[in-house]
């Protein structure tokens, strides 16, 4: 019913009608960068505006409510004050990479948005590897945390950025272990692909117990991953002031910050996509005009509510729990999850092997 | 300490040294740890005060006795009825008057207030040095209770300077002891909150759960008193071993653990919250009628040396006065619960990661202005 494709294709074949094939080409991309930019920056804002006001509730607070009704234009004038703050430069830091770090981390996630199927057709590119790009891409990120920590010259940025390398190295693990239980079932990589697969039930609800094991692991490791609460450490504001962002200013701050954000969102997606379904409409079997109503909603509000739902899970966790020691972290990732994970994924394989899943 | 310090200097030329402070949000205040860092493992730490040092005690010997009160406040600000009552406690036994049993009774209720507000930060702040942010919130919602009370009665809301040499700077309000009522009731269902919220958290456990070992001998050679003694089993309540005010009247524990770890350091305190409320209930009802402010000529101390320790919410706070017989004394002398806390954290939190050095400091409740003085 809601098929972005026809759309698509109108403005592709406006571009190829009215313009040379490289021209035409050139021009796509720069309005796909354009448009991908734009999502990305307003996302991240409101994420952030988002997260205030839950934290705030969870609190016993108000949260932003100056700016704008509700606050709504809270970050946005947040971002504009970043923005034309002066950028501190650090003695003795490295100025090449100190510069280049919030950039690869920002690029990173910019590159996984891409590939998010957001409804039917509204997709930047939907590669047959799509899930391994994700991961791939996303884990680049830590690189950027790295240089940002090593070039600062600062102590506690060290620390902080190699806490950061060992928590994203381990738990990139269980994030692609628990994906792959799902690609086991899906039979594909492709991410439209993984979506049509749930057509008759989400991946959630089809794969039995093994599945949900590797959603809750997939969200603690994807929690983990992104250096959010309670697996902060790369942060650890009460230990390491910040982290391995405590010398960086102004707007390379706020590529930092938004990532993490942006970051939170992409975890969001992928296990909405994988799990929940995607775009797909929440449907109970047999109840025809139940299915019926659920269709009338757009696949798009479906997509975000899914995400939205996941992502309000992952701000409970960072408000209500303590912090994990490095030690701990790194033994709930080899000692538990991982161990765990490859147990479910040899279950899984075998579920697969037996067609003894819906 | 001279052999360390040496030591010290030559290993700085190669060793991974940090200095956590003078500002940083673990410590609360002006406080610098040079802690020396082997990857994330603590080796030693070596704390340096003096940041916020005002010259309290030098600055009391050319002030009278109630006007020096002012700067007790400004120690220990989260206990800082217990500091005045330190102080006029220890003029009053000079002069050698007692008070009517009616201030001693305002007195305890005070005390016990600001012993209930003061662990209710500490408890806020100490979520927060774990990074559990929401407790701060909770704490901070259920201490501004009392912070009303302590306003409506006193005037203002944290160093109220309110128990004088004497008596008390004035009559309680009329609507004081319903609202002390009212706050017992209200906080006896709020404190289970803050047991949900962390002390059942698994994370919360195995973060602080045997981490910062302190045994008894350790606590006594340190002089570490208050709650972080009495979780090493050192019974050093001060209102129990030399009773002071009201407390002879009233019944309540002193509660110790042996364990000695940071978890049960967390658990006096909790504990002592909802024995401070067992004391308030006692006294609320009760106050007796009598004279707020003594008749006092002149508020002088006889030539002699004078000692009166009180229990804060920290440990025990000693006011040594040498006077000469003037109208301010020639010499005084706090001995502060913060200052000999302090300086144990080298020793419990050496081979623990650097998280524990936050838990753990977290859980010494350290006050910096006292440290200082």
């Amino acid at each position: 019913m809601y098929d972005f494709s026809p759309f698509i294709d109108s403005i592709n074949s406006f571009f190829t009608s009215n313009f040379s094939p490289f021209w035409a080409s050139v021009l796509l991309m720069l309005l796909l960068g354009v448009a991908i930019l734009a999502f990305y920056a307003v996302l991240g804002l409101y994420l952030v505006y988002a997260e205030r006001k839950i934290c705030a509730r969870m609190q016993n607070r108000i949260g932003p409510n100056r700016v704008g009704p509700l606050g709504l234009f809270q970050t946005i004038a947040d971002l504009i004050k970043l923005l034309l703050k002066e950028l501190i430069y650090i003695r003795n830091a490295d100025g090449f990479l100190f510069n280049i770090a919030p950039f690869i981390v920002i690029v990173a996630s910019i590159m996984a948005i891409g590939s998010i199927p957001f409804a039917k057709g509204l997709q930047a590119i939907d590669l047959n590897i799509g899930v391994l790009y994700i991961l791939a891409i996303s884990s680049m990120g830590v690189i950027g945390v790295l240089i940002a920590g090593w070039a600062s010259n600062s102590k506690y940025s060290v620390i902080g950025a190699m806490r950061s390398g060992a928590q994203v190295i381990s738990y990139e693990l269980s994030v692609g272990l628990s994906l792959l239980c799902m690609i086991v079932f899906a039979g594909s990589m492709q991410l439209s692909d993984i979506i049509t697969s749930q057509q008759d039930g989400w991946w959630l609800f089809k794969g039995h117990i093994p599945a949900f094991i590797a959603f809750v692991i997939y969200l603690i490791a994807g929690t983990a991953e992104t250096n959010r609460g309670p697996f902060d450490l790369a942060e650890a504001e009460s230990e390491l002031t910040a982290g391995f962002h405590t010398e960086y200013s102004g707007i390379k701050f706020a590529f930092f910050f938004l990532a993490e954000y942006m970051n939170m969102f992409i975890i969001a997606a992928v296990a909405t996509t994988i799990f929940l379904g995607g775009w797909l409409p929440f449907h109970i079997y047999n109840f025809t005009a139940f299915n019926t109503v659920m269709d009338y909603i757009p696949p798009v509000f479906w997509f975000f509510g899914k995400t939205a739902f996941i992502i309000y899970v992952m701000m409970w966790f960072k408000w209500t729990f303590p912090r994990l020691r490095i030690d701990q972290l790194l033994a709930l990732e080899w000692k538990y999850l991982l161990p765990i994970n490859l147990l479910n994924l040899v279950l899984i394989s075998f579920l697969t092997l037996m067609k003894w899943h819906f | 300490m001279e052999e360390t310090l040496v030591d010290i200097d030559f290993k700085e030329k190669e060793e991974y040294i940090i200095n956590m402070g003078p500002q940083h949000p673990s410590t609360h205040g002006v406080l610098r740890f040079e802690t020396c860092l082997q990857g994330e493992k603590v080796k030693y730490i070596i704390p340096h005060c003096g940041y916020i040092h005002r010259g309290i005690e030098k600055m009391s010997e050319s002030l009278t006795y109630p006007q020096l009160l002012h700067l007790t406040d400004r120690m220990d600000y989260l206990s800082a009825h217990i500091n005045n009552e330190a102080v006029a406690l220890c003029v009053e036994n000079a002069m050698e008057v007692e008070v009517s049993d009616r201030v001693k009774y305002i007195r305890t209720i005070l005390a016990e207030l600001s012993r209930i507000a003061s662990h209710q930060l500490w408890w806020s702040a100490f979520g927060m040095d774990l990074g559990a942010l929401t407790t701060f919130f909770y704490g901070l919602r259920d201490r501004e209770k009392i912070l009303d009370i302590f306003e409506e009665t006193t005037g203002s809301r944290l160093i109220q300077s309110f128990i004088t040499p004497g008596g008390l700077m004035a009559d309680i309000h009329p609507n004081f002891q319903r609202r002390v009522k009212e706050f017992i009731t209200y906080f006896r269902k709020k404190l289970p909150e803050y047991d949900q919220l962390l002390t059942g958290n698994v994370i919360f456990r195995e973060r602080t759960m045997g981490i910062g070992y302190m045994s008894k001998e350790d606590a006594i050679d340190f002089a570490v008193t208050g709650p972080s003694g009495r979780g090493s089993g050192f019974q050093c309540d001060v209102r129990k071993i030399a009773p002071y005010s009201a407390y002879p009247f009233v019944q309540f524990n002193e509660i110790t653990y042996t364990e000695g770890d940071t978890y049960h350091r967390y658990l006096v305190r909790m504990k002592e919250m909802w024995e401070s409320l067992n004391i308030l209930e006692q006294l609320v009802d009760n106050i007796p009628q009598g004279e707020i402010m003594l008749n006092l000529k002149a508020i002088k101390a006889p030539k002699g040396e004078y000692y009166q320790r009180v229990e804060t919410a920290r440990g025990e706070l000693g006011v040594y006065i040498v006077s000469d017989g003037a109208p301010s004394p020639a010499r005084i002398k706090y001995r502060s619960p913060n200052f000999s806390n302090l300086f144990i954290i080298n020793k419990i939190s050496a081979n623990h990661k650097i998280a524990d050095l936050v838990a753990i400091s977290g859980s010494l409740d350290l006050v910096i202005p006292d440290i200082d003085r």
